[in-house]
């Protein structure tokens, strides 16, 4: 009885410190490499870090705290770079973002009904082909359309030039300066934060790149919706458009709005499609929080002012993730019902 | 087209996926099947058109840019692939090299960032503890952080770790032991390695990887582990017999994306590595496009972007079904 007993409570503190063990090596590493350049940051954003400390570190003699210094400069523009505004650049990141997932999602969403029709021909050639933008890697689709885009040789003025050809008549060549103009062509558009012709370059091409994802997420939800719901609805009476609303609207919502969160954070950061393609030119108008992340670190080297930018993009990360998880943790309550 | 028996038929499966019901083809007039035809093709052309595009620069052997489009390839020629393949970019590195480079790189990570967080997403996946939520939100938040925005520290970090002969003709490993004058000649430096640079980029890739793997084993039944618990099994069992096999699809999938992720990773081995010979494919590519690509053929460049694009589409294309998958019960489940 004893013996049982005794063996009993060793198995049960085996089971209280399993856990523990299950999660040492990750926290272990991310101990390392994670946590600790976590708090390094946000240490050195109160120090004037620059090139020369890069040897010593923390160690370096010269190394000085300057309080919320670089806090400040980014946020009042008081920093020494041409055409940067903290806040316009936020506004640009969250316009960007939102832009490319309302526009992607419903995109998505009537392709895939399209796509879903009974008795469409060549349903499966379809298929196959409208999911090769998700399968190419985004660095290389960045790199073709900077090619596409380009002003003199690029397919897309080409392409313009042979429809206004076709239709109008007009065979002069087209020389649309997509990564150069600054003037915005829709002025006023979005207001504090000037829409350059890069943006809508960018915009088409992440068009081409995003959609398929949304598709793809919302063929596989509409393949779960019973087909006796819409037989049910048209025997009463309801009209193809009526169904698309009250049935297949709703009913994708599930399966959606995560998606729509998911695409929503991953246009949010960007880095490799912006940089490759614009590099947040031209006059930093289509700069992200985190191309201009890079460009304090790579070009101009102010690490202490980088690390203070990194803290903050860390701070917005952390209010969209709140955010985003409320949305989320609703459509779940919204299944569960 | 109506009868069961079709369905199997893979021709008739492939041109059409719905042939469960009587209505087959025919619940569609053709108006409407024309129109429907209609749209589906302009969405295909421009589906196509950057595809086409490409690909067809490629296959050409002019090396002067295009001056009018051209979307279907009018020769077939290799020339670029062969000098792509000969001599990738105008460094001293073979693309045997950049290959190897890109490969051994997101192998590695995929590899390491899956091992280390496969434990932890079962820790959180199946145990109660204290601390549990904390902890959690510990391995999340890094997610919230890009890359770039640990690059200065890890960049410090791996760069104290370096090997260097001593005068004196010893070898000293920093940070252990450093040579009597201070000084040495450098012979290997983490930062400035793939190695260094893998154990940065693991440390972005691991949050992902526990996250996607929780909400897989999040839904996978507890039955068959209780069973084998009561069938004397211990937890450690449990785990290697019963769980590893169970996840094996999502752990594939969970690899896949890492690899995928790294292998165009960019921002830290652009910042970290100097020397040619540890560059990678998504680097060179870089280098092939925008401000420094004036003196670079633009066929080469298509060519360049073909060969990084192919293995991943052709992979990706082979899990389809599985990642996508993966990816929404991993959103849903959080």
């Amino acid at each position: 009885m004893a013996a049982a007993q005794s063996s009993f409570s060793k198995t049960k503190r085996q089971n209280a410190v399993l856990p523990y063990l299950y999660l040492l090596p990750a926290f272990l590493i991310m101990g390392v490499i994670t946590f600790y350049p976590l708090i390094y940051q946000v240490i050195i954003s109160f120090t004037n870090f620059e090139t020369q400390h890069l040897l010593l570190g923390m160690r370096s003699p010269d190394l000085r705290f300057i309080g919320i210094k670089n806090y400040i400069d980014i946020f009042t523009a008081a920093l020494p770079v041409e055409n940067f505004n903290f806040f316009r650049v936020l506004e640009f990141n969250f316009w960007w973002a939102l832009s490319n997932v309302i526009l992607h999602v419903p995109a998505g969403v009537m392709i895939a009904t399209l796509l879903n029709t009974d008795g469409l021909w060549l349903k499966r050639i379809y298929r196959a082909a409208y999911v090769l933008p998700v399968v190419v890697p985004p660095l290389v689709v960045a790199t073709v359309w900077t090619n596409i885009f380009d002003e003199r040789y690029g397919a897309m003025n080409q392409l313009l030039t042979t429809l206004s050809g076709t239709f109008l008549g007009n065979f002069d060549p087209i020389y649309i300066r997509w990564f150069e103009d600054v003037k915005p062509p829709i002025p006023g558009f979005l207001p504090g934060a000037p829409l350059t012709l890069a943006y809508y370059a960018m915009m088409i091409a992440n068009f081409w790149l995003g959609w398929p994802f949304m598709s793809v997420v919302a063929t596989g939800a509409l393949q779960s919706i019973p087909k006796d719901l819409y037989e049910a609805a048209s025997i009463d009476g309801a009209t193809g458009g009526q169904q698309f609303w009250n049935i297949t609207v709703p009913l994708l919502r599930p399966a959606m709005i995560p998606a729509a969160v998911y695409g929503f954070t991953l246009s949010f950061n960007l880095f490799n499609f912006v940089f490759f393609m614009t590099g947040g030119g031209p006059a930093r108008s289509t700069e992200l929080l985190v191309t201009f992340a890079y460009n304090l670190v790579r070009n101009l080297r102010w690490y202490g002012v980088a690390a203070a930018f990194a803290v903050i993009i860390f701070a917005v990360a952390l209010v969209v993730f709140l955010i985003t998880n409320r949305i989320t943790r609703a459509t779940q309550n919204y299944m569960e019902a | 087209m109506t009868t069961s028996s079709d369905t199997k038929n893979p021709i008739i499966r492939f041109m059409n996926m719905n042939t469960s019901g009587q209505t087959g083809g025919r619940s569609l007039p053709l108006w409407r099947q024309l129109l429907l035809q209609l749209t589906a093709l302009a969405i295909l052309a421009s589906v196509m058109f950057p595809i086409m595009y490409i690909v067809t620069l490629s296959f050409s052997s002019k090396t002067t840019r295009p001056s009018q489009l051209e979307l279907i390839p009018k020769e077939i020629s290799f020339v670029a692939y062969g000098q792509v393949l000969d001599r990738p970019t105008g460094n001293p590195v073979t693309f045997a090299e950049l290959l190897r480079n890109s490969f051994v790189l997101s192998l590695g990570v995929g590899l390491a960032a899956l091992g280390v967080a496969v434990t932890a997403a079962y820790a959180f996946s199946r145990f109660k503890f204290k601390m549990r939520e904390v902890l959690m939100i510990l391995v999340f938040i890094p997610l919230l952080m890009p890359a770039v925005g640990l690059s200065t520290p890890l960049y410090l970090l791996l760069n104290q770790v370096q090997v260097k002969q001593c005068a004196e003709g010893t070898i000293a490993v920093q940070p252990i032991t450093t040579c009597a004058d201070g000084k040495g000649r450098l012979q290997f430096n983490l930062r400035d390695s793939l190695f260094g640079v893998g154990i940065a980029m693991t440390a972005s890739a691991l949050p992902f990887a526990v996250w996607n793997l929780k909400g897989y084993l999040d839904t996978i039944p507890r039955e068959l582990e209780e069973a084998a618990a009561i069938d004397g099994a211990d937890a450690n069992q449990t785990f290697w017999r019963i769980v590893i096999p169970l996840a094996m699809p999502q752990l594939a999938v969970t690899f896949f994306l890492g690899f995928i992720g790294h292998w165009q990773e960019f921002v830290l081995t652009w910042l970290f590595l100097s020397q040619p010979k540890d560059y990678t494919l998504a680097m060179t590519l870089y280098n092939m496009t925008g401000q420094y690509a004036n003196s670079v053929p633009w066929n080469r460049f298509a060519a360049m972007a073909v060969i990084v694009a192919l293995p991943v589409a052709v992979v990706y294309i082979a899990l389809q079904k599985q990642i996508v998958g993966g990816l929404t019960t991993g959103s849903v489940k959080g």
